[in-house]
């Protein structure tokens, strides 16, 4: 089974942000790829992370529940089996997801979400 | 008049919509005109997945959107309509007495336009058929965001 990819959709710089950050914590670099829908309609941003996904197992990461990078993400990894879909990403979970890449990316996804979960705190309440 | 906004968009329903528009507007009911969505169950759960509780959702063709105008119009719920590209929007308002604005929000890059805003790319028959449209008395403007300024449809040529 090969490493899984990480790919951060988002608007504006978000994903490019979260991207360098996490390289920058975790020292990992290649595992996460950042595409942003600036400028882009759906139909042009499906086709960036079609690009993206194409013929490796990835789990592709986007910002919101809504809008134009869920529909171009949830279009695309429909068609493919190899592929997963996190919506609300957020960087704990991206840290995470660096270490944790030889699985389906099925479960990848579903550990994503229940780090990314975990990292969500109040403090001082 | 309760269609408070009809928005060309081809992202359909997202952030700016719902968030932007919705919360200054006040809106009940987003209604998106796609002959495709509205003949596609998945697609229709995906855009239903973005629309908070206080909204109501509905998918309707282009024709049924034509024929529930009226019945929008005077609904006491405020409405916002959207559809994805300039032939649709010709299709729904074209003669329509109850258009008298639309609202340019998104049309992105593709073959043969070219951008007339940041967020609007026009191919030039797609302008002359926008063109068209306002000869009939309605007004049309591009608007990203509430807080934005309209830019009147001459600006874009």
């Amino acid at each position: 089974m090969s490493e899984l990819t990480g790919i951060v959709v988002t608007h504006g710089a978000i994903a490019r942000g979260m991207v360098e950050a996490a390289e920058l914590i975790t020292g990992v670099k290649g595992a996460l790829l950042a595409i942003s829908n600036e400028g882009c309609g759906t139909t042009d941003l499906g086709k960036q992370i079609d690009s993206a996904t194409s013929g490796k197992p990835s789990v592709v990461f986007v910002d919101m529940h809504v809008g134009s990078c869920l529909q171009a993400a949830a279009r695309v990894v429909r068609l493919d089996p190899d592929c997963a879909l996190v919506a609300g990403v957020n960087l704990s979970m991206l840290l995470d997801f660096c270490f944790h890449r030889d699985c389906s990316a099925s479960e990848a996804a579903q550990r994503a979400v229940s780090k990314g979960i975990a990292a969500i705190k109040t403090l001082g309440t | 008049m309760s269609i408070s906004i009809l928005r060309l968009d081809d992202r359909l329903v997202h952030g700016q919509v719902v968030v932007g528009w919705g919360n200054a507007l006040g809106i009940d009911r987003i209604v998106l005109v796609d002959d495709t969505v509205s003949e596609t169950k998945w697609e229709q759960e995906l855009y239903s997945m973005g629309v908070p509780e206080c909204m109501a959702v509905d998918f309707v063709s282009v024709a049924q959107a034509r024929q529930r105008l009226s019945e929008w119009a005077v609904n006491e719920e405020k409405v916002i309509l959207i559809v994805g590209d300039v032939a649709a929007l010709v299709s729904l308002c074209h003669e329509s007495a109850v258009v008298s604005e639309i609202n340019l929000g998104g049309l992105h890059r593709s073959a043969g336009r070219r951008e007339r805003l940041p967020y609007i790319f026009l191919t030039d028959a797609e302008f002359v058929l926008l063109e068209e449209l306002e000869r009939g008395s309605i007004s049309i403007t591009a608007q990203d965001l509430p807080a934005t300024r309209p830019v009147p449809l001459g600006e874009l040529a």
